[in-house]
């Protein structure tokens, strides 16, 4: 049986030849379109993102097991200890968590920069006629999308386990919004991180030990008001702790202007800072 | 030759990695419309080479043009007129082959229904219509080869840069990937190609420049480079090991050759006269064998191999 397969396919490679006559029309034929415009280019990037996990949906379990766990875990084994019940709790921790989950996912970016260096697909892209930073903003606009899946399931999860966002729809809207803003501007270092970095696993341990201490380190889980004296400016001076008071705002419905204008702010400078940073390694590599 | 004529130009090409000197003063002419072999060990410098002038490494010293285009002061010029198939097959193996040059079609600017098209017709030409939809994670070799070089047709670039296309295929794969590459330079595109074989290189390229350790060390057409290094060797193997003594006395008086035993203890080799015709002295020296009565199970007239060219080539750096 076994030997009727191999033969079958061994059958069928020798019929795929070579066609020289087709291949000499399609050299002939000379097409050249016009280069493709910038929003063009950074489609097809998206596209190819989608594509990506169509075929591997694997890569899905992180962003959407990783958050359910997360917001499980926090909920159910700090609730009590930390807000003396677990309803009050999960009103509290819910955007922060959300933020937080979302946050850490945004290294896959720069690991997947990576990996298309290390394969050499980044050299073909790097001949063609697009804007240099099309397959960048190509993989952020996908996990944009990413993680708009990733909000719309933890947020599904807090309903059900009794969250109520007092500031309607449109307040849980725009905090997603800015969510999504903060991430796409945040994820420049990973890209630049992800062109500089000598493999895939130096990107994610580089990635990891800036994001536990980063996320970890602000008004998620806690009040920055229990932290000791020495801490609390820190605490309260990072981007995360300024975009989980600007989130938590909007869900809450008690909007901190200050806040969303900060987190802004932030993203305005990781873009400015680290998209430069990014197309320069970009060239040079 | 004006620019047309000249494909590429390369002047005192450099690129240093840290504290090697990967290429150290590269010159090359390649004419257009003819395939341009680079000839080198692993770690010559052809790879670096390559990628200074595809505008993917800036050179650190040295300047090359491409069909008159300078690569470092107008790379998007060199860009449109190139295109680079690397040692790596550079494809997204998540992807299957029909996305994949559909992707790239339509980032040449091709539309949708157009790219998709454009993706089927290669795809067909390149005999890999069957394997269309499948993952290219799960190609073989040399189909991946295949559809490499496919993506890197999909605009007819100019002049083609071919990286290794053959190095690790089987005999079958190597054969399609030769034609192809005939097929591409009748159509008036240039091919630089760069090689471990010189086989490889003398079945396809019009002229060759040998390289090592980051210089060019030789260039000529193959017969040029063949004759300076020998006429190659004939190598045998005795049905019986006590007739090698004897074998040896009669090959050196036929040919008037060195003669050298192998660790193999029926085999020995013997190197050709440079300059003479080696198929005449090779079925010369099989007749005064049998006339010997010395059985011979097996005979080869090989070409030198790349390791000779070398060794004859340094030898003279050397001297």
């Amino acid at each position: 049986m076994a030997f009727t397969e191999t033969k079958t396919k061994s059958d069928q490679e020798s019929l795929a030849q070579i066609e020289k006559e087709r291949l000499r029309g399609l050299l002939a034929a000379g097409e050249r379109p016009q280069a493709p415009s910038p929003l063009a280019a950074a489609r097809a990037f998206g596209w190819r993102a989608m594509l990506k996990i169509k075929h591997v949906p694997e890569q899905l379990f992180d962003i959407v097991l990783f958050p359910i766990m997360m917001l499980l875990m926090f909920t159910y084994l700090f609730g009590g200890a930390i807000a003396g019940g677990t309803g009050d709790y999960l009103q509290f921790l819910l955007p922060g968590i959300m933020v937080m989950s979302i946050v850490m996912t945004t290294m896959y970016t720069g690991m997947g920069v990576n990996i298309d260096i290390q394969k050499g697909v980044s050299d073909r892209f790097k001949t063609l006629p697009i804007w240099r930073a099309a397959p960048m903003v190509g993989y952020l606009l996908a996990d944009a999308f990413r993680y708009a899946a990733a909000g719309a399931i933890m947020f599904g999860t807090g309903m059900v386990m009794g969250y109520r966002p007092s500031g309607g729809p449109d307040g849980v809207l725009l905090g997603v919004v800015l969510l999504l803003v903060f991430c796409f501007a945040f994820s420049w270092i990973w890209t630049w991180i992800g062109l500089i970095a000598r493999s895939e696993k130096t990107v994610m341990s580089i990635s990891m030990s800036i994001l536990f201490p980063l996320t970890f380190l602000s008004n998620v889980m806690v009040d920055p008001s229990t932290m000791p004296g020495w801490l609390q400016p820190v605490v309260n001076n990072t981007p995360i702790t300024q975009l989980v008071d600007g989130v938590r705002g909007l869900f809450d419905g008690a909007v901190d202007s200050g806040a969303v204008v900060t987190t802004l702010l932030w993203s305005a400078g990781f873009i400015a800072v680290f998209g430069f940073l990014t197309i320069r390694a970009y060239n040079r590599k | 030759m004006t620019n047309q004529d000249t494909a590429v130009r390369a002047e005192g090409l450099v690129k240093h990695f840290k504290d090697t000197k990967a290429v150290d003063g590269v010159d090359l002419v390649v004419p257009a419309g003819t395939v341009y072999g680079v000839l080198g060990p692993n770690g010559a410098g052809k790879t670096t080479t390559v990628r200074m002038l595809a505008t993917l490494l800036r050179p650190d010293a040295g300047s090359a043009t491409v069909f008159g285009r300078d690569v470092v002061a107008d790379p998007a010029a060199v860009r449109s007129q190139v295109s680079l198939t690397g040692q790596y097959a550079s494809l997204d193996e998540d992807l299957t082959g029909l996305e994949n040059l559909v992707l790239l079609s339509r980032l040449y600017g091709f539309g949708k229904a157009a790219a998709r098209s454009r993706a089927e017709d290669l795809l067909e030409a390149f005999g890999l219509t069957a394997a269309a939809g499948k993952q290219v994670k799960g190609y073989s070799g040399g189909m991946r080869r295949r559809l490499d070089i496919a993506a890197s047709i999909i605009i007819t670039p100019k002049l083609l840069f071919l990286d290794e296309p053959t190095t690790g295929l089987d005999p079958r794969s190597r054969g399609q990937v030769w034609d192809v590459i005939r097929t591409i330079v009748a159509e008036g595109t240039t091919v630089l190609l760069t090689t471990q074989y010189l086989e490889e290189a003398d079945q396809l390229a019009g002229r060759i420049a040998v390289i090592d350790t980051g210089k060019v060390i030789a260039e000529g057409t193959p017969g040029e480079l063949k004759s300076a290094v020998g006429a190659g060797s004939i190598r045998l193997r005795l049905h019986h090991a006590d007739q090698r003594d004897h074998a040896r006395t009669v090959l050196a008086e036929a040919l008037g050759a060195e003669v050298e035993l192998d660790d193999d203890p029926v085999a020995l080799t013997a190197t050709l006269k440079p300059g003479e015709d080696t198929a005449s002295q090779g079925s010369h020296a099989l007749g005064e064998l049998s006339r010997s009565g010395i059985l011979v199970d097996d005979f080869s007239l090989g070409q030198p191999s790349l390791d000779e060219v070398f060794l004859a080539l340094t030898d003279k750096v050397d001297a």
